[in-house]
């Protein structure tokens, strides 16, 4: 167990690209840390980096307060599951587990101990004799975590490991891994692509884009509090709605709609406005102060995207599937739940509301539920 | 469909006669004894002479220093064969671990290089090389049959070829389980090429068993006469009124015959699965 120190770290190849350009992370002991952020981002870059599988072009890397960066991966002191799970296929599961530990001259006695607590642990008892191939992709995925934690390393590096999964079984490892992690209370990073595995997991996230830090926080502040438009359309699913309005005073120009947000925000003039889908409402009629213009419907069962046009702005909202459509229709939306970004930079700018019951500018009755 | 069943019948009938014939035709001859072979020709019929010519073959001391036995030629045979195809596959192992694995200066050009050697078959450097054995006083001894011959561009293709589709994360997940280069080639690479090695050794094996040239270049010495030599020695005393052993040389080449049949007997299931499937 231990802290994880990334100061300053850059990843430039040969050929004068740079993958990862100065990240800094502090990463505290037993803490759950998930890289996110597109492929090619350089997320997986910088995890390899920690691992010692790439090398560090600038910057410093500290596990437990020691600098790493020279440090063969073996004597790191972490452990890695890889997304192809990355079993040594001629061995059985036990051996599989066993190998680091055989190779760390560890006693006989103490490698079955631990091997038979991790199998117990990941309840792979049954399968000990098993070689890789005879297993499903959960059991293996389940060896592969099994062989991080019988070396009982300072960390956890986890690559992608869900991504061969199928969606269901993605899911439960998911809650699997969670489970493990606050059991054996390691420190781990994990790099996803996935927004929704990434809030799911996260103590903190890491929110990386061309390889440099859009935002580090915990996944509700990240959600709630988007540093930028990249992040906002990243994190949340389905992406934010991200449109061009312009604001007056409190006064706030929507395509066709004006909406009176009752504050002020420190800016003025053209700005890009996210409003999160399920932040939306919608109303039969012009009763909200958006007109909407209903393009077409992706219904999830427990609720419907409407996608359709503010103005000539696309826009997403999501409802309850109970709510029958309207032939002609309206959206709204609390003042406060409205967030706001530099057009040009792309950051986002901060203002307060105290919190209303009232959507702004719903002149009419809110269309019941019923 | 049963009309194309009895079709697909009659060709490999037809294919197994053209292949297994004069095998058959070799055997009931040397079955015969010399003279009867030298009035009637190739017989198909049981000569009732088997257990006299092959013993004779096998146990006779022959040759101008009448020390070499039939016995004795399958045996340097086996050691050519077995050295041979094992020596070719520990070296490409090892060269194609070295090209693949470790970014050395120059490494793809030393593979094409090396890939290239396969235009030039033996006999286009054999002077040269007679001549180094020579130098190094190794004519007449195994090591000199063996070793020259050794450096195999087909094997470390091969073995490049399959490294290349191990995945990558199996060495990196090797090299955080602390395992060095040597001992992710013994444990992980080698055990996971077994089916590979199976393949290349059955190639490797028949074609040092084949060899006819070399050893007949580095062995002046009756003793390391191979098996595919004594045949070609038998036919040779052609004295005077003296028929051949037209039945000892069947019997011979029946004998040289039976080992590689057997490697390939015994090796087949893996040598399928190392040219087919990738087990991984």
């Amino acid at each position: 167990m231990a802290s994880i120190g990334i100061k300053g770290v850059s990843k430039i190849y040969n050929g004068g690209v740079t993958a990862v350009s100065s990240v800094s992370i502090d990463i505290a002991d037993g803490e759950f840390i998930v890289l996110v952020g597109p492929s090619g981002c350089g997320k997986s870059t910088l995890l390899r980096m920690v691992a010692g599988l790439e090398t560090i072009s600038e910057g410093e890397v500290t596990i437990g307060g020691r600098v790493v960066n020279d440090v063969d991966p073996a004597d790191r002191d972490i452990a890695m599951v890889f997304q192809n799970y990355a079993l040594y296929p001629h061995m059985t599961v036990y051996e599989n587990l066993a190998y680091g530990l055989k190779n760390r001259r560890t006693p006989k006695s103490e490698i079955d101990a631990r091997v038979a607590e991790a199998a117990r642990m990941l309840e792979l008892q049954p399968y000990l004799e098993r070689k890789p191939r005879a297993l499903s992709g959960g059991q293996r995925q389940r060896v592969a975590m099994g062989r991080a934690i019988v070396r009982k390393p300072s960390a956890f590096l986890f690559d992608e490991p869900l991504s061969n999964l199928d969606a269901k079984l993605r899911v439960s490892m998911r809650g699997e891994i969670k489970r493990l992690q606050r059991r054996v209370g390691t420190t781990s990073i994990y790099v996803t692509h996935d927004q929704l595995e990434a809030m799911t997991l996260a103590d903190r996230l890491v929110v990386l884009s061309g390889g440099r830090i859009e935002q580090i926080g915990a996944p509700l502040d990240v959600y709630h509090r988007p540093a930028t438009t990249f992040v906002a359309s990243f994190i949340g699913s389905p992406a934010m709605n991200l449109v061009g309005g312009e604001l007056h005073g409190s006064k706030l120009a929507l395509g066709p709609a004006l909406l009176d947000l009752g504050a002020a925000v420190p800016a003025q003039g053209a700005l890009t406005v996210g409003l999160r889908a399920e932040d939306l409402r919608l109303h039969a009629g012009s009763d909200g102060a958006m007109p909407f213009r209903i393009d077409y419907v992706e219904e999830l069962g427990s609720q419907r995207l409407v996608h359709g046009f503010v103005g000539d702005q696309p826009m997403v909202a999501a409802i309850s599937s109970e709510i029958p459509l309207p032939e002609t229709a309206s959206l709204s939306i609390a003042p406060s739940r409205l967030h706001f970004f530099d057009t040009a930079s792309g950051r986002r700018i901060d203002w307060t509301i105290a919190e209303q019951g009232q959507a702004a500018g719903v002149s009419g009755v809110e269309l019941a539920a019923s | 469909m049963n009309r194309i069943r009895l079709f697909d019948h009659l060709v490999l009938m037809l294919g197994v006669f053209v292949m297994v014939a004069p095998v058959v035709v070799a055997f009931m001859t040397s079955t015969h004894d010399a003279a009867d072979i030298h009035r009637n020709g190739l017989s198909l019929t049981w000569g009732g002479n088997f257990a006299e010519t092959y013993n004779t073959v096998l146990t006779r001391k022959g040759g101008f220093t009448g020390e070499i036995t039939g016995a004795r030629m399958i045996w340097n045979s086996l050691i050519l064969g077995v050295g041979f195809a094992a020596g070719k596959i520990v070296l490409s192992m090892l060269a194609a671990y070295a090209i693949v694995y470790f970014r050395f200066r120059l490494g793809t050009l030393f593979f094409w290089m090396i890939f290239t050697t396969l235009l030039l078959p033996l006999e286009v450097r054999i002077v040269p090389s007679y001549e180094v054995m020579n130098k190094l006083s190794l004519t007449n001894t195994y090591t000199g049959l063996i070793v020259p011959l050794l450096a195999s561009a087909t094997g470390t293709f091969f073995f490049r070829q399959f490294f290349k589709s191990v995945p990558e994360e199996l060495l990196e997940a090797a090299r955080i389980d602390g395992a060095g280069p040597f001992k992710f080639f013994i444990d992980v690479l080698v055990p996971l090429s077994r089916t590979m090695i199976a393949a290349i050794f059955i190639i490797m094996f028949v074609y040092g068993w084949n060899q006819y040239l070399w050893p007949t270049l580095m062995t002046t010495d009756e003793r390391f006469f191979t098996l595919v030599r004594g045949i070609k020695q038998i036919l040779l005393v052609w004295v005077g009124s003296n028929i051949p052993d037209y039945n000892e040389a069947f019997a011979l080449a029946i004998l040289a015959m039976l080992p590689p049949v057997m490697i390939v007997l015994i090796f087949q299931r893996w040598f399928i699965k190392g040219l087919t499937e990738s087990d991984k």
